[in-house]
């Protein structure tokens, strides 16, 4: 099938039709666990993620006394692909969840500062977890929009004395400064293409992952697969990000 | 007894029927595929459309991984090559096996180099001529019909679709294949290759196996796919 | 204090409100979601397909493997990622409550993996998830002679009830956790735990208003999986 999905690049054509730099449709729902402090719900045509924020408060790092924490974690569940086993997070899970780490932490999204409690003392933790549910392509992308979509849906747990109410819930969101988003572009050939399926990323060669913040600058980039990339390619790719990405936010309606 | 004033029959003719569900009872009825007797009762035993051959009670099943039959025509990858045979994962927990000579109509020597014939990854039709009572498969790659098929797109479909998506003989995937003017083989095993003359054409004949797919238990099935492929010309 | 009213108004035999949905997942060869309350499972099965290593296939029969956990968001404290003691038990018991319906002989040297996860956990999660689960091994066409249908009765203070959600296992007065799974067909509990206070008579009440119970969640299931062929009886 590698091969058909070349010719049909080659043919300046698609498995599904869409043109290279069209995603699939993109559905956002939020509320998947009523225990997260922010849930969400990314389809990107039949690919499924879901994410969640939990919150908890704890001693800051000594080298960031008045800066809250962020963790991000990602587990590729076995009910996603025949080819995922339960077990800790292999490589392909860790470098997912790297991404959609530095796509957020690296746009400067959430606003550490406004998460200490006491200098030196208290600060609040957030963790990100990431579940795919189903694999049909472009896990990548699919995950850094429900972490991003779960943030921006996350509240603060109510906190009194010092600790944290357990299943209680403020109405105090989440200071957040900007919206990072990840899209993936994929080399097959000669050809860059958007959003793969899962026909086309088995005949991937290489990949390069970019994180763009509405400011329009890079803030993460990742390169993954065998094949080299040259600059004009990498250059047409954050090119194809950006564009892809202004068309995507007017879509989100997330101002 | 007609089956209306026979009250040994719990359910109707093509009824959807779930695992654990009461089809018959009394003594006069045979469970056959997909049914099992417990004392009085014939139970099902899947998620199935229940079917009443003679006096016999069957559950066609609705889902389920492809099982593998004799005189099957399948299609499946090359999984690797051993000192006398092939294997090919038909999609079934262990893969077929093309013995030597059952491999080719040209006659295949001894100490022939056997990826010549066939290579791991190569993509294949041919005809399971055995299943053993472990199931173990045995393929032929030699009788009419099996090659090694070329460059096409190959998609999976639920293998119960199958017989709808081929039709009263052959009626559905030949009104398919006219109309986008492709080369469809059909495995029972699920695995469809579709080869045309463009990748438009292709998809569209994709399009409409999907379609007979989602809707295989629709009345007027064939009605609705000629207006889908005139659409679609 | 005597328990006399639920906690949310319902009645002492009366089950959460229910939903379920199969062919969620659409890599998988069976799928259903299953919802108790606020109790949400998901069951994915994949099989019967081959068993890695070798030296764990069966020659008589198929292996049936689940795996059962919470996400780490399902609960109010953040469940650290990896399996517990809990879940490891759990998976197990979801695998027993699972066997007597169904006819592993057919799969020698195969398996069939069974995959449960919990996305929200308002107690009664691995009642949820083997009902969920069952549906799954349906919709992924494997033979069983009757679906397995699963809830947990038990006590809080001093009733017997039906279905307790996580306010009523946190009563003041404490609570007893009963879980059970069955089939409702032949009347053969699969599931059987306990942990509390109970009598032998009270846990005799418990079971039957726990079979009860279960015969309306089959009734659920079956709604689940005939919906995803519209009935049936379409020519």
């Amino acid at each position: 099938m590698k091969a058909y999905v070349k010719s049909v690049l080659d043919a300046n054509d698609r498995l599904d039709g869409r043109k290279f730099e069209d995603s699939r449709e993109i559905e956002v729902s939020y509320g998947v666990s009523n225990k997260a402090e922010g849930s969400a719900r990314v389809k990107i045509g039949k690919t499924e993620v879901i994410a969640g924020v939990k919150m908890d408060v704890g001693t800051p790092y000594g080298d960031s006394p008045n800066r809250g924490n962020l963790m991000v974690g990602a587990e590729r569940l076995p009910v996603a692909n025949p080819e995922f086993l339960p077990g800790p997070p292999n490589p392909a899970a860790i470098e997912l969840a790297r991404i959609v780490d530095r796509g957020i932490r690296e746009s400067g999204m959430i606003d550490m500062e406004k998460l200490c409690i006491r200098k030196g003392e208290l600060v609040w933790n957030i963790i990100i977890d990431i579940y795919p549910m189903n694999d049909d392509g472009n896990l990548i992308d699919a995950s850094a929009l429900a972490a991003v979509a779960a943030l921006r849906n996350a509240v603060f747990p109510k906190l009194v004395e010092d600790k944290v109410q357990w299943g209680e819930f403020t109405e105090n969101k989440v200071p957040l400064k900007f919206i990072p988003l990840t899209l993936t572009v994929s080399k097959i050939g000669k050809h860059l293409i958007l959003d793969v399926n899962k026909e086309e990323e088995e005949a991937v060669e290489t990949r390069l992952s970019v994180s763009v913040s509405e400011k329009g600058n890079v803030h993460a980039m990742q390169k993954g697969g065998e094949a080299g990339l040259s600059i004009e390619e990498s250059d047409k790719a954050i090119g194809m990000v950006i564009d892809a990405l202004s068309k995507l936010r007017k879509d989100l309606k997330w101002n | 007894m007609t089956e209306k004033e026979n009250t040994n029959i719990l359910v109707k003719e093509r009824d959807v029927v779930v695992p654990g569900e009461e089809l018959a009872q009394g003594m006069d009825y045979l469970p056959s595929e997909g049914a099992f007797r417990d004392g009085e009762k014939i139970v099902s035993l899947r998620l199935g459309l229940f079917n009443l051959d003679g006096r016999l009670i069957k559950v066609i099943p609705l889902g389920g991984r492809y099982i593998p039959k004799k005189n099957d025509t399948v299609i499946g990858k090359v999984s690797d090559i051993l000192f006398s045979s092939w294997r090919v994962d038909i999609g079934w927990p262990f893969d077929a096996m093309v013995h030597l000579r059952e491999g080719s109509r040209e006659f295949i020597p001894n100490d022939a180099d056997l990826r010549k014939y066939y290579n791991t990854g190569d993509l294949v039709v041919g005809k399971i001529i055995n299943v053993s009572s472990t199931k173990i498969v045995d393929m032929s790659l030699k009788l009419p019909g099996c090659r090694k098929l070329g460059t096409g797109r190959v998609i999976e479909v639920q293998p119960t679709r199958v017989p709808r998506i081929i039709g009263k003989q052959g009626s559905m995937i030949s009104m398919i294949k006219e109309s986008t003017g492709c080369n469809i083989i059909v495995g029972q095993n699920g695995t469809i290759w579709i080869s045309g003359p463009d990748s438009k054409k292709e998809r569209i004949a994709e399009n409409t196996i999907r379609k007979i797919e989602a809707e295989a238990h629709s009345s007027g099935l064939t009605e609705k796919i000629s207006k889908f492929l005139k659409e679609n010309e | 204090m005597a328990y006399e009213k639920r906690f949310d108004g319902r009645k002492f035999d009366e089950v959460r409100e229910m939903e379920a949905k199969i062919g969620i997942i659409e890599r998988a060869d069976g799928s259903a979601m299953f919802r108790t309350g606020k109790t949400i499972a998901i069951a994915a099965v994949y099989g019967p397909r081959g068993v890695f290593p070798s030296f764990l296939q069966n020659p008589k029969k198929g292996r049936l493997k689940c795996t059962y956990d919470l996400l780490s968001f399902s609960v109010t404290e953040r469940k650290r990622p990896g399996p517990s003691r809990r879940s490891t038990e759990i998976s197990m018991v979801t695998e027993h409550s699972l066997a007597p319906v169904l006819d592993m002989t057919k799969y020698s040297y195969a398996g069939i993996d069974l995959y449960v996860y919990i996305t929200q956990a308002d107690a009664g999660t691995r009642a949820a998830g083997i009902n969920a689960a069952s549906l799954a091994l349906a919709d992924a066409g494997i033979p069983m002679k009757d679906l397995i249908t699963s809830i947990a009765v038990g006590k809080v203070s001093d009733k017997i009830a039906v279905d307790l959600d996580k306010a009523e296992e946190d009563h003041e007065d404490g609570a007893t956790d009963l879980p059970m799974a069955m089939s409702t067909r032949t009347g053969e509990i699969t599931l059987l735990q306990m942990d509390g206070n109970m009598t032998r008579a009270e846990i005799k009440e418990a079971l039957e208003m726990g079979k009860k119970a279960c015969e309306g969640i089959k009734k659920v299931q079956i709604e689940a999986l005939k919906a995803k062929y519209n009935g049936g009886n379409k020519k």
